[in-house]
């Protein structure tokens, strides 16, 4: 009998064209506009690397009493813009010239691109691997997330532990903007809104991970044994149902909040006071 | 009253059918004039063609409930069961296409040769009693079963399995690959509260990634997509699969611990 | 001559439902080579239909459920038509049956402290399905699947082949049990996948093919329920009995057209849903016949309060056996008072949170909203009658399953009939098929090894299975034009819905055997187009021999026993009389030369005979007042 998984001989076209499948010359036959979504996320990511990379280069207008751009912070080198009482630790002394924000930014940017959500979007989105279902992908071979480079994915879980300690300072950011330009306790502006809705997303995207969701509980076997765990995996589960939505919307949050800091730095615009 | 206006009542028309026939010799896009009424799903209009104008056209189909998983095949393109795809969601005048499912071999017209599934559902190892709990003596709590369950939902319409990239589009994974039925399979039995793979030396997670080809998931989320069943495969599934598998692979901390205690037996 | 390919194994297991299943597992235990033949693909028996549960009295969710409740209720709702000795096993059995289905993997909804969950079904005292949702038939077949692919595991290992000892023929089908004087040899086989044909050569064949619904328009059932066990013991000597009770699923969709007779779970109704007619009356509280008068609820209020506090309440009458039910539904749509589509109203929207509902009746919401774009949870659904099973079948016996007057003939689950006797109890099918699958494997497995020799095919049988089944490539050949197999099938659906079906009247059934005899006429000339190589029809060609055969048992069984009782309603005889309560009709083939046998409609194929059934035990009896038996046993049944 047939087991169906003899190798095919590897002359001729494979996959949809194999010599064993329905002879249909066509890569595929979908008719609704499938490419939409691909090319939504590409374009969309591609937005924020453009515009990430030139705020992260820029190494000016980050900083606005008692603003911080979320890029910037925590802010580890000595060349940082003074904020008092703000993130910044000087771990990395006088001898970092470029941009500090180059050096937190990794983490988060690791962490998205470890992400289960963004790894969806980005293989179909730039790598067409596929670009949507039931549509044949143009590559001869594919390993997967086999080996090397790609099998490096599975260290998402670290960089979820870094992404918690990033998004453990932003809310220190955010307790900070409830000052106002003279440090003085109490006060309120637009900017503390954009701020706390980007934290609360931050956290609603970090928290929503699968690797967290698998910490907090999915590892787990028994889970009448960890009614609290239990409890816990429940709410991210939730969260995590909501994930791709949230990674977006955090990723906008971030780059308004930065975008909101870059206004304020380069003075084209004037943090409406509430009190 | 005319033929038209019962059409009109009935709310019947015909509709243009492309439907492929042929076998592994070779075979093209067929195309049909066939009634539609109310009510109806693609499958009632494969059998009309059947009863009308193509009595030989092979289909496998068996419940036409959504509960066998028998009818599967590809309409415009997408993997779908026939009889759950309702005619109502296709304009009239919309051309459908129905073909077979493109992952797997052709046997004719709409029928393919799904053995490679059930050539992996036997290199899964089977849930394994525990030795020391008899019939009748299981003691298990809903929340601990509840994930299994989800998976167990699986009616085996193999749509995942077609619609997966890896082998879909790569003849040659089809050896290494399980494919996300099968890995879902090893995680509702890992998932399973009183499996006792673990007491034989059995570790579902290690064998999903050595042997079953958990690495080739890249989680882009067809199979998710197209499961009649709204089974969370990747979500659920797959994802937690390999989250289960770096524990045990790529976790350094895991890795060293396991270093230290080999060389301390 | 016969040049078919031929393979030897000891035990061939016709089926792959739950019965097959369960049976090709027992005999493989035992040390049997066993192989299953299933006209689907493996996985995808109509035991996957199953929605409600398995009926075991594993008292988890009242402790006071035990065998003997279990037996009463089946006899109950069987209007003691039943063979007591299958009942009582089926009741006695089942538990462990269920149990041992944990040990292969199955996961059932559980109780709070972690047994097995049970729930209420109509005709059940206590609650006691195990179930899984409303998809415990998938949970089963599922279950045994896997562990068929468990054995070939352990074969593998040993052997080095999965399938030395245990194979599956996926999407084939037999077309006759070959006997050699009167024994058991073999079955002949064509593969659907190539059209070949083929022989498997086995002392022993286990008759596991489910139903006989495609003989009915409206039907619950899918396309593989041609009768083909029913007429292959037919056409191999072996009775059938109780042909006339055909049960008839009070809840089917009824619209749109093209899902008509899809099955609604009677899990809606154990779960507190309610019918009601155009009026919005809950109607049922008309239909509680004497019988039954004591155990079900008189007024809305106490029916609704046994949800809660069944130990001091009786239960709602929607929760009648499903022939009371499916009668009241078709009289109140007679009556005008049915819904726009031609049903009632099945309502558990006003009576659970839409939260439960998804979670307890998930595949009833998600076919409703997908097939009906109804929304179970806001509206209410229609429904009305659909065909659903048959209670007769192989006559067999009680303890081994063994078909009567051919050794090495057996016969489980639907397709053997006796155990539900006039009308089967739902969840007491996939328990049937779990104690019956197991006792046909275990005893095939005994027999073959206790036999001396083996009785080989005769090449004559089989070259003459190979002309049968090539017959329909030739039809034209026989003068007049071919006729259209799907037509055919088509008017016998109708005829049989309409002449035989719900609702049954002397002159219909004396029309319906004439049409009958003049389909069986053209089927012989039913011709097909193309090749042998997965054709549909030439299938139903071959189909159609069984689904007449069966079709005519019913008619005249029907036309024959002069009451009421269980799944079998007469207009002209409208009351249960007890002087037929022992009594069983026993169908056989009237000329085994010839399946097509002759066009006079007054002789056709069948033979038609009665039987008297033995006395029930008298420890049996006992389990029962003496006022309730008054009902069902004739005076002198009672003094014996």
């Amino acid at each position: 009998m047939a087991t169906g998984i003899e190798p095919a001989p590897q002359s001729g076209p494979t996959g949809v064209r194999d010599a064993s499948r329905a002879a249909i010359p066509a890569r595929h036959l979908r008719t609704d506009r499938w490419w939409l979504a691909p090319a939504g996320t590409a374009a969309g990511l591609l937005a924020f690397v453009v515009y990430s990379t030139w705020r992260a280069f820029a190494n000016a207008d980050y900083y606005h009493a008692p603003y911080v751009s979320p890029f910037y912070s925590p802010c580890l080198a000595q060349n940082c813009h003074t904020m008092r009482g703000g993130p910044n630790w000087e771990l990395f002394g006088s001898w970092w010239g470029l941009s500090p924000a180059l050096l937190i930014l990794i983490f988060p940017l690791g962490f998205r691109l470890t992400c289960y959500y963004y790894r969806k979007a980005y293989y179909r989105g730039f790598w067409a691997s596929p670009p949507a279902c039931a549509v044949a992908e143009p590559h001869k071979k594919y390993t997967g997330e086999t080996r090397f480079p790609l099998i490096l994915q599975n260290v998402h879980r670290y960089f979820f532990y870094f992404a918690v300690l990033v998004a453990g300072v932003l809310t220190y950011d955010t307790v900070l903007t409830f000052r106002d330009d003279h440090y003085r306790w109490g006060h309120m502006g637009l900017g503390s809104l954009v701020f706390l809705a980007n934290i609360v997303l931050i956290w609603a995207y970090t928290l929503s991970c699968h690797s967290c969701r698998h910490i907090v509980g999915g590892r787990l076997r028994h889970f009448s044994k960890h009614p609290v765990r239990y409890r816990m995996w429940g709410w991210v589960s939730k969260l995590n149902a909501r994930h791709m939505l949230l990674a977006w919307s955090s990723l906008i949050s971030v780059a308004v909040a930065d975008f909101y800091v870059f206004l304020l730095a380069s003075g084209a615009f004037a943090d409406p006071r509430f009190f | 009253m005319s033929e038209r206006q019962a059409e009109q009542r009935s709310g019947a028309y015909q509709a243009h059918f492309r439907v492929w026939r042929g076998d592994a010799d070779g075979g093209a896009l067929e195309d049909f004039r066939v009634e539609v009424n109310e009510g109806e799903v693609v499958l009632d209009i494969i059998h009309r063609l059947q009863a009308t104008q193509a009595p030989d056209l092979a289909v496998r189909w068996n419940c036409k409930a959504g509960k066998c998983g028998s009818c599967s095949a590809e309409i415009n393109g997408r993997p779908r069961l026939m009889c759950m795809t309702r005619m109502s969601v296709f304009a009239r005048t919309e051309t459908l296409t129905v073909t077979p499912m493109r992952t797997f071999p052709v046997l004719r017209d709409l029928v393919t040769d799904v053995s490679f599934n059930y050539t992996k559902a036997r290199q899964v190892p089977s849930f394994v009693p525990p030795a020391e709990l008899g019939p009748g003596e299981y003691r298990m709590r809903q929340e601990d079963v509840n994930r299994s369950q989800e998976f167990r939902k699986c009616i085996e319409c193999f749509l995942c399995q077609n619609t997966c990239h890896v082998v879909r589009d790569h003849e040659e994974n089809k050896a290494a690959f399980a494919g996300p039925r099968f890995l879902m399979r090893i995680a509702e039995l890992d998932m399973h509260p009183l499996d006792a793979a673990p007491a034989r030396g059995l570790d579902r997670k290690v064998s999903a990634q050595d042997e079953h080809g958990l690495g080739y998931c890249n989680i882009t989320k067809c199979c998710t997509e197209v499961c009649p069943e709204n089974i969370k495969i990747t979500d659920n599934a797959l994802i937690p699969l390999k989250e289960r598998a770096a524990d045990r692979k790529y976790d350094p901390l895991v890795w060293l611990g396991n270093k230290i205690r080999r060389r301390a037996e | 001559m016969a040049h078919v390919d031929r393979q030897t194994w000891d035990v061939v297991v016709v089926g792959a439902g739950g019965a097959g299943l369960r049976a090709a597992i027992e005999a493989r235990e035992a040390g049997m080579r066993t192989a299953v033949i299933c006209k689907s693909l493996f996985g995808k028996a109509h035991t996957v239909m199953a929605e409600g549960g398995i009926a075991a009295s594993m008292g988890n969710a009242n402790e006071h459920d035990t065998w003997q409740v279990h037996f009463r209720d089946t006899m109950r709702g069987g209007k003691f038509l039943n063979q007591w000795r299958m009942a009582e096993l089926h009741a006695r059995e089942a538990p462990d049956r269920v149990w041992e289905l944990e040990t292969w993997g199955a996961l059932f909804d559980r109780t709070a402290d972690g047994r097995i969950s049970q729930r209420n079904f109509g005709g059940h005292e206590y609650p006691r399905l195990a179930h899984v949702g409303d998809r415990t038939g998938l949970e089963l077949i599922r279950t045994l699947q896997q562990k068929i692919v468990s054995l070939q595991q352990e074969d593998e290992r040993v052997s080095g082949s999965y399938e030395e000892g245990l194979k599956v023929f996926q999407e084939c089908t037999v077309t006759r049990v070959l006997t050699t004087d009167g024994q058991v040899a073999g079955v002949f086989c064509y593969d659907r996948e190539s059209g070949r044909f083929f022989v498997l050569e086995a002392p022993a064949v286990v008759l596991a093919t489910g139903g006989i619904g495609k003989s009915f328009k409206v039907t619950s059932n899918s396309w593989e329920y041609t009768g083909d066990g029913h007429a292959l013991a037919l056409l191999a000597g072996a009775p059938l009995i109780n042909m006339e009770f055909v049960q008839f699923h009070p809840t089917g969709m009824v619209w749109p057209p093209s899902v008509k007779g899809i099955l609604v779970t009677e899990s809606v109704r154990g779960d507190g849903g309610v019918l009601r007619n155009s009026d919005g009356k809950r109607f049922m509280f008309d239909y509680v016949p004497d019988v039954f008068k004591e155990k079900y609820a008189e007024s809305e209020a106490e029916g609704d309060r046994w949800y809660e506090d069944p130990d001091r309440n009786r239960r709602p009458p929607e929760l009648l056996p499903r022939d009371e039910v499916a009668r009241a539904i078709n009289a109140e749509v007679k009556a005008g008072r049915g819904s726009p589509h031609g049903g009632v109203f099945l309502d558990v929207s006003t009576r659970m949170p839409a939260e439960v509902i998804t979670r307890r009746l998930p595949s009833m919401h998600h076919q409703f909203k997908e097939l009906a774009d109804v929304d179970i949870t806001a509206e209410p659904m229609e429904v009305g009658p659909t065909c659903h099973y048959v209670m007769g079948g192989v006559e067999v016996d009680p303890d081994t399953a063994a078909a009567t007057g051919v050794p090495g003939l057996f016969a489980a689950g639907e397709v053997a009939g006796g155990m539900h006797g006039s009308n089967r109890l739902g969840g007491n099918s996939l328990s049937d098929l779990l104690v019956f699958g197991r006792r046909a494997g275990l005893y095939a497995a005994e027999y073959v090894g206790g036999l001396r020799a083996r009785p080989i095919p005769e090449p004559r049988g089989i070259d003459a299975a190979e002309a049968e089944a090539l017959r329909p490539f030739s039809a034209e050949e026989g003068g007049g034009p071919a006729e259209n197999p799907y037509t055919l099938h088509q008017e016998l659906q109708q005829s049989m819905n309409d002449l035989v079906g719900i609702i049954r009247r002397e002159g219909e059934m004396a029309e319906a055997l004439e049409r009958l005899a003049k389909l069986r006429v053209r089927a012989r000339r039913a011709g097909v187009e193309g090749h042998r190589q997965y054709n549909p029809g030439w299938h139903l060609s071959l189909d159609l021999r069984n689904m007449l055969l069966v079709s005519e048992c019913v008619a005249r069984a029907a036309l024959e026993r002069t009451e009421s009782r269980g799944g079998h309603t007469r207009d002209d005889h409208p009351q249960m009389d007890r002087r037929w309560r022992n009594v069983n009709l026993v169908c056989q083939l009237a000329d085994d030369r010839d399946a097509a046998g002759d066009p006079d409609p007054a002789l056709g194929q069948i033979r038609l005979s009665r039987r008297e059934t033995p006395p029930i035990r008298r420890d049996l009896l006992e389990l029962f007042d003496k006022d309730e038996l008054v009902k069902y046993l004739t005076d002198e049944e009672l003094s014996r």
